[in-house]
């Protein structure tokens, strides 16, 4: 029984579907990556585990509980953190504000989550009463990270993390996303990058078309040469 | 949406209907003045359903372009008053050329200085000396102006000109100031060009009340020439006074119907032509294009129209049939009053035609403009024969029922904007909605 | 010596105390108006309205009072029945959300059909004003008129011009600098205000974070009401209430707001300062203010005042136009254009 699945999904956002009988699982610690061509669903998978779109055909169960009719903001309350792509953080607001706000739905002290993230990413706690909005692209990247691990997420959705920033950056940001892994939380993510996020990739989902082309271990699809000639650039 | 062929002659039939029950109720000549001024209305509600309806502008200025009609309609038709221009035109001369020189001069500065502070304050430096240079010109022309025969006068008077110059030219002059304007405003946020056409409109008429030497200020004009005869030359012919008899009728109400009769006939005739031109504009590639470019602007733009500068030729075109209605109006009041362009009546009444009435649909904001100018006259004397009835069993001396049967006026301000209200809420695309290819032809 | 400082008196009486006091009220109306546009994301037409409504019920409390003899000299009674206006007009308020903008929310209407439904609710709400209260002039303000009279500050200086400040000018001032600073206690430093703004900032994470889109909402309309109450009573104190010159007070609100930047508190404020004082410097006879600084025979013969005051909204129409012309996002950069 996987941590978190959609199974079958099957679906688009009103008109022609995008999604076809897709399944994605990921485990807990665990790291999934969903790559594939654009176009092929990659976003749009991820945002039907999260609940931004209605599937016609299939279920998405979180610990064994169908959360399929659920509303994103009630998918947050059961442990699921989502960082979108662009607009992902409070421009005008400081770092801290940010956190404060991802940690809108908690009714206790998270005081310490705070403490963690600035653990995590030590450069936000140099920056905490700074504006979001006068980070570099990266910095910004982590400020988002950080305001969804507010709610102390059991599994954290990333789409796209590493647009737009450079190849330092873009190590960093997935040296640290291990680190979240290992603290237990499961991690989905959508990626451009195929070839790096397949590196640390516990599980890798190759999508085409809206479906399941290839899955297998991170290590597996990078070695797997029809994978490799079509998405990695490869030999 | 399949009665739509039908439901523009029913909403005329209501009209007329309605209409008729008021000449019988109340009066002919009553029921008439409504009509007068229902096509007025539908003239204007035509030009704010240009702006509106093809291109989505938002212009709350419509009573200052109305003014503007007014005004052209007393500059270009009431006789010149010889010695107001022997006394003061020269100096008016001169300060209009100072202004003029002194906007080239301001354009010239910010073409030619280098970007920055430099610019700012050459620019600032040209305004203000300009300005106190124009005054200088100005100040003593107007007093002087002011000062010939007040009572009477007190202004330059007009060109003398016929009517019909008079309303060309207050739709020309509209067209020059929305022009102004459409080229600081358009391309910003709809609601900045809400401001700043609310702005200009009270500056218009803050400019019309004060500037006796121009239109009398509060004094008012009268008298302003018209394309109708005058009720008393056509009591004294014959064929009037046997007409009138033949009707039944005695003849100062027989006279009065016939005079309305002809002015109602001329704005049918201005609104028919300008309606005809609407939907041809609408019909043509021009206007398919417009309307693409309301739907989508930033797919227009990518396509590479020019949308600014088409919002501009509409909101040009707008304010010029506004203006036209807006001269219409006061000649055939024959008298020009700027206290009485007030933005409730003007702008936003005409709005809730618009809105009422359909926007996007040229007939839909006709029939707008019949419907809510008929229920905003008629509100007042229905109200208060229903708050009448209402408190009929109330003591005749009572206090609160004299205080509620003063504010009858009231009640039309709240029915309106309950009305706008029901609209939006419950039918929001108006009694006509707009055709497009989906609902035509069926 | 002497000469300048009285012509800085009379600076001060006609010019900066009077331009202080309308920029108050010019700052709180236009808070109304940009927290609205900033979290509703439209201009609400009706704001004007919506404080001749809390003004009239504020003058109808402070009738009841008066005839019931309270008060609290040597302040005006109306302060005591502001918390009353301010409970009606937020009713009438969230009623109003709750009939009209409610629908449009739901149906994701474009943001200029909220605009034309605030024209209507401006309808409504100046009908219903006149209708209770009629169209004249009402003064309700009691209490001590002045705070210092003309004659008094002339003894205390010796001076030939004095100041004369008046009650509702000291209030306006001091109401004013407790409301902003409260209104930015709420915003910074309570969960419910940061909302607010993370709301404003970006809807779609802010819903994503689990807040509240309704609550935010009624907190909004709750906070504009209450704004337009308190700018709206001290007005009225100030010069008198009458309902038309609410509506009338729309184009330098709005100009305050965009001049500031719409949707930023700040430049609610700091607009409204510009405006005010620009519409009062600009409209402001200076012959008596000249013939104290210069040498005799310098003095000037007309009033030397660059615009008559009915001009006195053409200033602020002339900043907002310069303003659209050369920074349209305002002083303090508010929503994009």
């Amino acid at each position: 029984m996987s941590f978190l699945i959609g199974q079958s999904m099957t679906g688009g956002y009103g008109g022609a579907d995008i999604l076809n009988d897709c399944t994605i699982a990921v485990e807990r610690g665990e790291i999934a990556v969903i790559v594939g061509p654009n176009g092929a669903g990659k976003s749009t998978a991820m945002k039907a585990l999260f609940g931004m779109l209605t599937i016609r055909e299939g279920a998405v169960q979180l610990e064994g509980q169908d959360i399929t009719h659920l509303t994103p903001q009630d998918r947050v309350a059961l442990g699921m953190g989502f960082v979108p792509q662009t607009n992902n953080v409070f421009t005008s607001m400081s770092v801290e504000e940010n956190l404060e706000m991802g940690a809108f739905l908690r009714k206790d002290d998270f005081r310490a989550t705070i403490e963690q993230v600035f653990d995590l990413f030590p450069i936000l706690k140099e920056k905490r009463k700074q504006p979001a909005g006068q980070l570099s692209g990266g910095q910004r990247q982590q400020v988002a990270v950080g305001r969804a691990l507010m709610t102390q997420p059991k599994v954290l959705m990333l789409d796209e993390p590493t647009a737009g920033v450079s190849p330092i950056v873009m190590d960093e940001l997935f040296d640290r996303i291990i680190e979240i892994a290992r603290t237990g939380i499961a991690i989905l993510m959508v990626e451009q990058n195929a070839r790096q996020a397949l590196n640390i990739a516990d599980k890798g989902y190759v999508l085409v078309q809206g479906s399941n082309r290839f899955t297998d271990t991170g290590e597996a699809l990078m070695a797997n040469p029809e994978v490799r000639r079509t998405f990695l650039g490869g030999k | 949406m399949k009665l739509l062929k039908q439901q523009a002659p029913l909403a005329f039939a209501f009209m007329a209907t309605a209409l008729v029950l008021v000449g019988v109720f109340q009066s002919w000549s009553l029921s008439l003045t409504i009509l007068n001024y229902c096509l007025i209305a539908s003239i204007m509600s035509l030009g704010l359903n240009i702006q509106w309806g093809y291109a989505g502008l938002f212009n709350v200025g419509l009573m200052g372009f109305a003014a503007l009609g007014g005004m052209s309609a007393v500059l270009v038709t009431m006789k010149p008053v010889p010695e107001a221009w022997a006394v003061g035109g020269a100096g008016i001369g001169m300060g209009i050329v100072t202004t003029v020189a002194t906007i080239l001069l301001a354009i010239a500065a910010y073409r030619r200085l280098p970007k920055g502070y430099v610019r700012g304050w050459g620019m600032a430096t040209v305004i203000v000396l300009g300005y106190f240079a124009a005054r200088y010109f100005f100040d003593p022309a107007t007093n002087l102006i002011e000062s010939v025969n007040p009572a009477q006068t007190g202004f330059l008077g007009g060109l003398g000109l016929p009517v019909w110059v008079a309303w060309a030219v207050g739709g020309v002059l509209a067209a020059g100031v929305a022009w102004v304007i459409g080229k600081i405003t358009l391309g910003l946020r709809s609601d900045y060009l809400a401001i700043a056409t609310l702005g200009i409109s009270e500056i218009i008429i803050a400019v019309l009340k004060n500037e006796e030497w121009l239109t009398r200020g509060v004094k008012n004009v009268n008298g302003i020439p018209r394309p109708m005869p005058y009720e008393y030359d056509l009591q004294q012919q014959v064929w009037a006074q046997e007409w009138a008899v033949w009707f039944g009728a005695d003849v100062q109400d027989f006279t009065s119907i016939y005079v309305k009769v002809c002015s109602a006939g001329l704005a049918l005739v201005v609104l028919l032509v300008l309606y005809w031109l609407s939907q041809t504009a609408i019909k043509s590639p021009w206007g398919r294009m417009m309307r693409a470019i309301r739907d989508n602007e930033t797919a227009a733009e990518a396509m590479g129209k020019h949308v600014t500068g088409r919002h501009l030729q509409v909101f040009i075109l707008g304010s010029a049939v506004v203006g036209i209605a807006g001269a219409m109006m006061t000649t055939f009041d024959g008298q020009f009053t700027p206290t009485t362009y007030n933005p409730l009546r003007f702008t936003f009444l005409i709005w809730v035609m618009v809105i009422v009435g359909g926007s996007g649909n040229n007939l839909g904001s006709i029939v707008g403009g019949f419907v809510i100018w008929f229920f905003w006259v008629e509100a007042e004397p229905m109200g208060y024969a229903l708050l009448n009835f209402l408190t009929s069993g109330m003591d005749a001396d009572s206090a609160l029922r004299a205080h509620l049967l003063d504010s009858a006026a009231h009640m039309r301000l709240i029915t309106m904007g309950l009305i706008l209200l029901v609209t939006l809420r419950f039918r929001p695309r108006g009694l006509l909605p707009e055709q497009t290819a989906r609902t035509r032809g069926h | 010596m002497h000469d300048v400082l009285n012509a800085f008196m009379l600076l001060s009486n006609f010019l900066i105390v009077p331009a202080t006091a309308y920029g108050s009220q010019l700052a709180l109306g236009a808070l109304g108006v940009t927290l609205v546009y900033g979290i509703l994301r439209f201009s609400n037409f009706a704001h004007g309205d919506t404080m001749a409504f809390g003004t009239m019920s504020v003058i109808l409390v402070t009738s009841v009072f008066q005839s019931m003899g309270i008060g609290i000299d040597p302040l005006p009674t109306a302060l005591l029945a502001i918390p009353f206006g301010i409970l009606a007009t937020t009713a009438m308020v969230l009623i109003s959300d709750r009939l009209v903008y409610r629908h449009q929310r739901k149906v994701r209407a474009a943001p200029v059909v909220f605009l034309i439904s605030s024209i209507g609710l401006m309808f409504v709400l100046n009908g219903l004003v006149r209708f209770v209260i009629g169209t004249g002039d009402q003064r309700f303000s009691d209490g001590e008129r002045f705070i210092i009279r003309f004659g008094e500050f002339k003894k205390l200086t010796g001076l030939d011009e004095g100041i004369a400040f008046k009650t509702s000018q000291g209030l306006t001032i001091v109401t004013a600098i407790i409301v902003v600073a409260a209104l930015f206690w709420f915003l910074d430093r309570t969960r419910a205000g940061k909302s607010m703004r993370a709301y404003s900032d970006n809807e779609d994470l802010a819903l994503l974070s689990g807040i509240n889109p309704e609550r935010v909402v009624m907190i909004t309309w709750i906070l504009s009401a209450t704004l337009a109450t308190i700018a709206g009573t001290l007005y009225g104190l100030d010069k008198g209430f009458k309902p038309f010159t609410y509506f009338q007070l729309l184009l330098p609100i709005f100009a305050a707001a965009i001049v500031g930047g719409l949707g930023n508190p700040l430049g609610a404020i700091a607009g409204g300062f510009v405006i005010a004082f620009s519409e009062v410097t600009v409209t402001y006879a200076y012959k008596k203010f000249l013939t104290y600084l210069v040498p005799e025979s310098w003095a000037p013969e007309g009033l030397v005042q660059l615009l008559s005051t009915d001009y006195k909204f053409a200033v602020s129409f002339v900043i907002l136009v310069l303003v659209l012309l050369f920074k349209p996002t305002g002083i303090f950069a508010g929503k994009s254009v």
